[in-house]
């Protein structure tokens, strides 16, 4: 059923089930004929080499996050293990019982390394999270203006319309100002400053979907019109749908990190990458580089391998590509 | 025409009231201010008496009310740090945000603009490649941290710029300046570059976007068969086609640079509204919150209005089917 989902051509629950293959427009070799669309995607993904590098990196990182505590070398956290003496080592420096501090240590001597993966942990999990939440809120509501129209899809529009008109940075900082900064609100203020984009892409794919034959066979069976939107036309809209969440857990976790720069974003206890970037800064000034270094690279490569995702499977997933 | 500006302007209206509900109701359910404003043992009659000095003894209600009477007449109440009028205070850090967001514009459209033609003529050069990848770059990175690295790089290590501050200024009519003296400017370059970089890679791509589109457009080949040189075919006729988006994206995108100088503000201690707006949420100034968020609200408002009515006067498509 999965491979269904990420269908590109408009395969109705209902059409035959090797609808696309059939079509002259997908042009693809007869000896593919076989494989299921997700692995025609899969391997047309891995055509591009630096997109494969990416995939590799982001898995790493995501299995580095999720796996924190038994990968970092120390519980940054755990005050009782930490020495006010190890503060500030360098990289490559050891500490009072003989760790060694690769990326080294911050104020409290905390491993640098053991911060970042736990960093890592909450950044990309706020991320992740605000992004589906937006997504099934902008999803439904997208689905509910592009499928029924008139007034309700006038004003939810509008809504969007004047909503993506302000920065989403002012947006966020706004609702974080109200609401006082925690993990729970920063995901709240991200997923209201992202679901206008889900909205806005759903409608646009639910607009021409709507129209298409396989929606009038399913309306002239008889079907429930929820039944229609979510087992028929849902699943055809979901392919630039993927590549605008893609892209958007990128611009997620960095705004998430800018918010916890400025001091709005995440608590203190459960720092991600901005908030330890932001423990470094005054430490900067004194030429102790790595506090601050070392978790922006490692945001620098979360987000890049990110994009270099989404980037490729924007081409794989665009039906307008296809044809080449 | 006449009856599209009436509406908009009326849209404008509507959103701005309802930012003002959403925000001042907002920021009635924050934190208690008479907490943060007074001392720990401060008596209860004391605090009931600042209570009352500060208007918070009234229903929300009424606060609204005469919030929205005072805001109307350019009141929009008296910070509770700093003791003067909100709108005074950000008015007052207005030109350095402005100064700073300026030239931030102007670096991206200088250098953005010719780098994407670049990358637009000869995508498949060494240099066309280069600048694609460092536009990439420029997207990916995370603004603030580039911004601590540039203080580390060109501050702590060279020593070459300052680290933070406006350095001196100049006095033209009434409002300070930076960029007419070299200390003020040598405090200007970094967070104007920080500023700039986001929106540098923006153009680059939008400017390589266009000049290829346009290189296949037939006026493009007949300029070029009738035997115009090469510069004139790229300097007048790709450029003027180009120049449409480019003007729409910058003017919308004028507003964003405005907002993120929040954080660059932050950053490099740059004394513009954005800092003030940071300082103040630390310590619940609410009148501050809301007059900084009602004057960025109608700034944007003016900006989204701005632009659609230049993208009409600029794109004779538009005009025609509006006429």
């Amino acid at each position: 059923m999965k491979d269904k989902v990420i269908a590109p051509l408009p395969a109705g629950q209902d059409s035959a089930r090797d609808g696309g293959a059939d079509l002259p427009r997908t042009g693809a070799p007869a000896t593919v004929r076989e494989q299921t669309p997700l692995q025609r995607h899969f391997a047309e993904f891995c055509e591009s080499r630096i997109a494969v590098a990416g995939l590799v990196v982001l898995v790493l990182l995501c299995l580095l996050a999720l796996f924190a505590p038994w990968v970092a070398p120390q519980d940054p956290y755990d005050l009782s293990r930490l020495d006010i003496m190890d503060s500030r080592m360098e990289p490559g420096k050891q500490s009072m019982d003989g760790l060694t501090f690769v990326l080294g240590s911050d104020g409290q001597g905390r491993d640098m390394l053991s911060a970042i993966i736990y960093g890592l942990r909450i950044s990309i999990g706020v991320g992740v999270a605000s992004t589906l939440i937006a997504l099934a809120i902008g999803m439904t509501v997208g689905l509910l203006a592009g499928y029924v129209g008139g007034r309700t899809e006038a004003v939810i529009m509008r809504i969007a319309d004047i909503q993506l008109s302000f920065p989403a940075i002012l947006l966020a900082l706004i609702l974080l100002a109200l609401l006082r900064p925690g993990l729970s609100n920063i995901v709240i203020a991200l997923v209201a400053v992202q679901w206008a984009y889900y909205a806005r892409t759903t409608r646009g794919a639910a607009l021409v979907e709507r129209r298409k034959e396989y929606i009038e066979a399913a309306r002239g069976l008889g079907l429930s019109p929820l039944r229609i939107v979510f087992r028929h036309l849902l699943p055809n809209c979901l392919p630039p749908l993927i590549v605008v969440a893609a892209l958007q857990v990128a611009s997620a976790i960095a705004l998430e990190a800018t918010l916890s720069f400025l001091g709005l974003g995440v608590p203190v206890t459960e720092p991600s990458l901005g908030l330890l970037i932001s423990n470094g800064f005054r430490y900067l000034l004194s030429g102790q580089y790595w506090i601050s270094f070392f978790p922006g690279v490692a945001l620098l490569i979360t987000i890049v391998a990110i994009n270099l995702v989404a980037d490729r499977l924007r081409d794989v997933l665009n039906p307008r590509l296809q044809t080449h | 025409m006449l009856a599209f500006i009436i509406r908009r302007v009326l849209q404008s209206v509507v959103v701005l009231l309802a930012m003002s509900v959403i925000v001042f109701a907002g920021v009635s359910v924050l934190g208690d201010p008479v907490e943060v404003m007074i001392s720990p043992d401060a008596t209860q009659a004391e605090r009931e008496a600042t209570r009352v000095a500060m208007g918070l003894d009234k229903p929300v209600p009424v606060q609204y009310w005469r919030f929205l009477t005072g805001a109307l007449s350019g009141d929009l109440g008296k910070s509770f740090a700093y003791g003067a009028p909100a709108v005074d205070l950000i008015v007052e850090r207005m030109p350095a945000t402005f100064e700073l967001a300026i030239a931030a514009m102007l670096i991206a459209i200088v250098f953005g603009i010719p780098l994407g033609l670049w990358a637009g003529l000869r995508p498949n050069s060494v240099a066309g490649k280069t600048i694609m990848t460092g536009s990439i770059l420029g997207f990916s990175l995370p603004t603030f941290w580039v911004g601590l690295m540039m203080i580390m790089l060109f501050s702590v290590y060279l020593g070459w710029l300052p680290t933070s501050g406006r350095g001196d200024t100049v006095s033209v009519m009434g409002i300070r300046l930076s960029f007419l003296t070299l200390d003020g400017l040598t405090h200007l370059l970094m967070p104007a570059l920080n500023l700039a970089l986001f929106k540098l890679s923006l153009i680059i791509r939008l400017t390589r976007a266009g000049t290829q589109e346009a290189l296949l457009q037939d006026y493009v080949k007949f300029a070029r068969a009738k035997g115009l040189s090469a510069s004139r075919v790229v300097g007048v006729h790709v450029l003027k086609n180009i120049m449409i988006p480019i003007v729409t994206v910058i003017g919308l995108e004028f507003g964003g640079v405005i907002a993120f100088a929040i954080v660059t503000e932050t950053i490099f201690a740059w004394p513009g509204m954005g800092k003030l707006i940071i300082d103040s949420i630390a310590v619940l100034d609410r009148p501050i919150i809301v007059a900084y968020l009602m004057v960025i609200v109608i700034m944007f408002v003016v900006i989204n209005l701005v632009v659609d009515l230049l993208y009409s006067v600029l794109d004779p498509r538009v005009r025609l089917a509006n006429e």
